[in-house]
Order: structure tokens, then sequence, then C-alpha cells
């Protein structure tokens, strides 16, 4: 639906959205009217066209947050999710620690939810813990039950997985994991673009996503955090913007959110990323949702029926990805044919190399979707695959 | 130019048909090679004897690509020297990845059969597939004065 909303898809078949997504007309010329009409820094100065742009980057704030449902100063403009992870370990997470205390993940996350937390731990002296998934690509949700203990001082959890495309339950862990006084963080890369999503009935503690993965530009990505735990963190970055008032001696730190924001911000990628927003928003989300839930079923049957393609795990409830191997093909060389029929597909691990070790496949290819893939999409996809197949066959 | 068929028939019949793919009980040379964010993986092991390369085997696992050019490689270097060889090499580099866009010609035809990799060159990404074996064999050979033994 809606492709006619992106300009580059006149281009071929893009199945790769799970690496970034398109983006539509309003949101690149919304950036452009920026710097044409609107350029200026942001909190500083006093003529109008400041103040212009302050005004459009604080109201992309707030638009940012009705559409996550949190309060405007709970949500800190950062690059990424990466960038709002690595915030979270060290604002949040790193004076928590002491040795001994422990930090869990999943064995389905992303590179960007492994690293930081092993560096933490290396700075701190904590443990990390791995929560295991069966091989269907499901959470064993047991295991994390017996995992959370009094030790536990975060479990950071990818909301959709990059790879399986396993959407995890969880508004349900983080119920659990807060009986147990248990703070949490959500990945939600993979989930943002693709499902509504409501930090407050999550009740997560922490939410971090990226714009371009949500039809925004690249190089703008949102840390949510709770008010109370975001009041109580030191800051990330120093610098401007980022504090009340500077002496030699001593220096008193900005209100939230602009306590983690030092130096000039992105203010375009803040403002094309509000652009999204209204974008999606006009769709609805849960139009998406149901649109691309509608056509991963019908990957699944199409591509099923492929011989020797052998789909990675079949998680209860799947969005987004799917990764898949094909005979004795290597994902390179399917990518390639791919390419050349102007196909885009994500070919290798995938950051995400401990659960592709867990599959014991060094690489896979993965098609993922976007609001504007269709069938005829898929069966292009679909139509390709055999004639790879035959030609790398040993 | 990008519609140029990068897998040759001869890559093709390469990665089919390997040739010198097996382990090596008595290398003096041996290295291992990864591209992590491919997932391949390969071993070269190199039997070097009065500076001439009597057996050069490999095994490992990768794309079309990296095979090929591995099994290309042992093919086209065995009975040469150590000189040779890294001479060899400079000039796959060089056709691989198109520094030296001058003399390209000259050079990719020296390189005989070898030249089937050439289409390589317009693929950035892929040049890491092709320079993998390549690589893995120049840090084998670079520990002539402590050979490696095999395990």
């Amino acid at each position: 639906m809606n492709r006619e909303d992106f300009p580059l898809l006149s281009e071929g078949v893009y199945l790769d959205s799970g690496a970034t997504t398109q983006k539509p007309l309003s949101v690149i010329e919304r950036i452009d009217r920026y710097y044409r009409h609107e350029n200026a820094n942001v909190h500083r100065g006093v003529y109008e066209l400041s103040a212009r742009a302050t005004a459009a980057y604080e109201e992309a704030r707030e638009t940012v947050a009705r559409f996550i449902n949190a309060n405007r100063d709970e949500v800190i403009f950062t690059r990424g999710t990466t960038e709002s992870i690595n915030l979270a370990a060290f604002s949040f997470a790193e004076p928590l620690l002491k040795p001994g205390d422990e930090i869990l993940i999943s064995h389905m996350e992303h590179h960007a939810n492994i690293v930081p937390w092993q560096l933490l731990c290396e700075r701190t002296g904590a443990h990390l813990k791995v929560i295991p998934i069966d091989r269907k690509g499901n959470l064993d949700r047991l295991a994390l039950r017996l995992m959370m203990t009094e030790k536990t001082k975060l479990l950071s959890l990818t909301h959709i997985s990059n790879v399986l495309g396993t959407v995890n339950p969880v508004k349900e862990i983080i119920a659990e994991a807060h009986k147990q006084g248990i703070p949490v963080l959500i990945d939600g890369a993979q989930a943002i673009g693709r499902m509504p999503v409501d930090v407050r009935d999550l009740d997560a503690d922490f939410y971090a996503f990226s714009g371009h993965k949500m039809y925004g530009p690249t190089g703008i990505g949102i840390l949510y955090g709770k008010k109370k735990q975001l009041e109580r963190m030191r800051p990330y970055q120093s610098g401007g913007d980022m504090i009340l008032r500077v002496t030699f001696e001593k220096t008193t730190w900005n209100e939230i959110p602009h306590k983690f924001e030092a130096g000039t911000p992105h203010i375009a990628g803040a403002i094309g990323l509000a652009e999204a927003v209204r974008y999606l928003r006009g769709i609805g989300m849960e139009k998406v949702e149901a649109h691309e839930a509608k056509l991963m079923s019908y990957a699944l049957e199409k591509l099923g029926q492929i011989g020797g393609l052998e789909i990675i795990g079949s998680p209860e409830k799947r969005s987004g990805a799917l990764a898949f191997t094909l005979g004795d093909a290597h994902p390179h060389d399917i990518a390639h044919e791919l390419a050349m029929k102007n196909i885009a597909v994500r070919a290798g691990h995938h950051c995400a190399q401990p659960l592709m070790n867990f599959y014991k496949v060094p690489a896979a290819t993965r098609m993922s979707l976007g609001l504007y893939n269709s069938r005829e999409d898929i069966d292009i996809l679909a139509q390709a695959l055999p004639e790879i197949r035959e030609k790398f066959r040993l | 130019m990008k519609d140029q068929e990068l897998y040759q028939e001869m890559i093709l019949d390469h990665y089919r048909n390997p040739r010198n793919c097996c382990s090596m009980a008595d290398a003096t040379h041996c290295a291992e090679g990864d591209n992590p964010l491919c997932g391949d993986h390969l071993e070269v092991f190199v039997k070097v004897d009065g500076k001439i390369i009597q057996e050069i085997n490999f095994q490992g696992s990768g794309c079309a690509v990296s095979q090929a050019s591995a099994s290309m490689m042992t093919e086209s270097l065995k009975g040469r020297t150590v000189e040779e060889a890294l001479e060899v090499f400079d000039k796959v580099h060089v056709m691989l990845t198109g520094y030296h866009p001058d003399d390209e010609s000259e050079n990719n035809k020296s390189l005989g059969k070898l030249e089937a990799l050439s289409g390589v060159a317009q693929f950035p990404i892929r040049i890491k597939c092709a320079s993998l074996a390549w690589h893995t064999l120049k840090s084998a050979l670079k520990q002539e004065e402590e050979p490696v033994s095999t395990e």
C-alpha cells in the first residue's frame, strides 16, 4: 500500500526494510523545507529564525511523545537505537551495578543490545546472563522466570527479532520483571514502524528506537525513559545545551530531557522524524500491522513451497523479518543474483552472530517487509529463487 | 557495466569441483582467514621445499566467489616459488581492487586463468570474498622463518 508515496521504490523490489526503510516524499520535502526556510540553532538565538527552529524541534519531540503515549520530557533524541542503548547503559545501569550483579538479555538480540552490556559488565564486574530461546525462536519464558533474581539489575530485550521476526510478549514480561523490582529496557528498533507502541501500556522503563526504520531519516533516534528513572540518571555526554549554569568550580545540569542532549542536536533529523510519525499516523499503525501480517503469511506460504528453502525459526508470532537458507547456495551468492534482478534483500549474519551460531548457520538471506510491499514483491522474489538454487547446486 | 556476469563458467566450475580442497598433515606453512561479516572461513596449507611451493591446499566454507578464488589460487600457485606467489598476490590485489586502472588490462592478462575473477572489481562488496584466500595465503607465507605445523 501507499507505494507511490516513496520515490525510490520505482527502482525495483525493496525487501530490506529491516535494515532501513525507504522515505516518503513528505519526509524528504519536510527536511528540504527545514534547510531552506527554518535552519538556525535551537535553544539559543533571540531572532525569529532560531525561535522557529526551536519550536519545530520541540514540536517534533511532542509529536514523537504522543506517538508512543509518553510525556514530552521523557523523549530523548539520540543518533539511533544503538546510542539509545549506550545511553541507558552508561547513565542508568552503570551507577547501579556492583560486582556480581546481573544484566539479562536474550539469545535473539542484535549486537546493539549485546555489546554495550558486555562492555558495561567489564567496567563494573557485573555478569551478562543470556535467556535461552527454543528452536522455533521463542523466548524460553520458564528460564527467564528462573533467571530473574535479586542480583538482576536490568532486563534488556528486543521487541521484535531482526532475524527471526519473533514478536516477544514484552508487556507480560515487563509485568513479571516489575513484580521482582527489575527495570526493563525494550529494543524497539524493529517494532516501532510495524505495530502500535504504547510505552505506558507496556510499562517499559526504557524503549529505544531509530528514526530510519520508521520511514524517517538516519542519524536520529529516541530513548524513551520513565520520568522517575530519567531524573535520577547522570548525564551521558557533556557540553553545551545540557547545562543550566557553568562555572569553573561547578556545573548544574539542565532539566530532562535536555540533560541528555549535549551539543547542537540533529534538528533536521528530529523534524524529519516527526514528519514520518505524521505519515504513519495518517495511515494508522493498526493498518500497517494488519497489512504486514497478511503479507507475512503470504510470504511464509509462498517461500515455504520452494524446494530446498528452509525458513529459520517458526515463532508463535512473527513480524517483519523472514530469514532463510536455500539449498547449497551461499546467502551472498543469492543476494547477488537477486540484486542483478533489482531485488534488494540482506545477506550475512544480520548483526546477530550468537543467534546465527544457535541455528548453526554462518549466514542467511533475509527478506524484511515495509508498509509499501505487496504480494507482487513476494511473487517476484519467490519466482527468482529456484533458478538461483540450481545455479549454485553442488 | 554491472550486467557483466560475475559467475563465469570457470568460477562455477571451481565452486562445484574445488581443486586441492583438503587439509595437509605435513604443511610447512598454514593460516586461517575469516570474513566475520559474511561468515566465510578458510584455512590455507602450503608445503614449501627449496623456496618452491610443492603443495598448496585449502578448506573452509563460504560463497561461490570465495571458494572458487581459493581453488583457482591453489591451482595457479602449485610449483611456483614463494617469491612468484607473492608477485601473483600483488597482481590479483590490483585486479580485484582496480587500484591501478592504467595498466589494469596488462596486469590482468598476465594472470592467465585467474582473470576470470576480474568481474569482482565491479562489485566492491564482494572484493573481500575473492581476496580472503589470497590474504590467508600471504599470512601463511609470512611465517617463513617459523614453520607452523598443523594439528
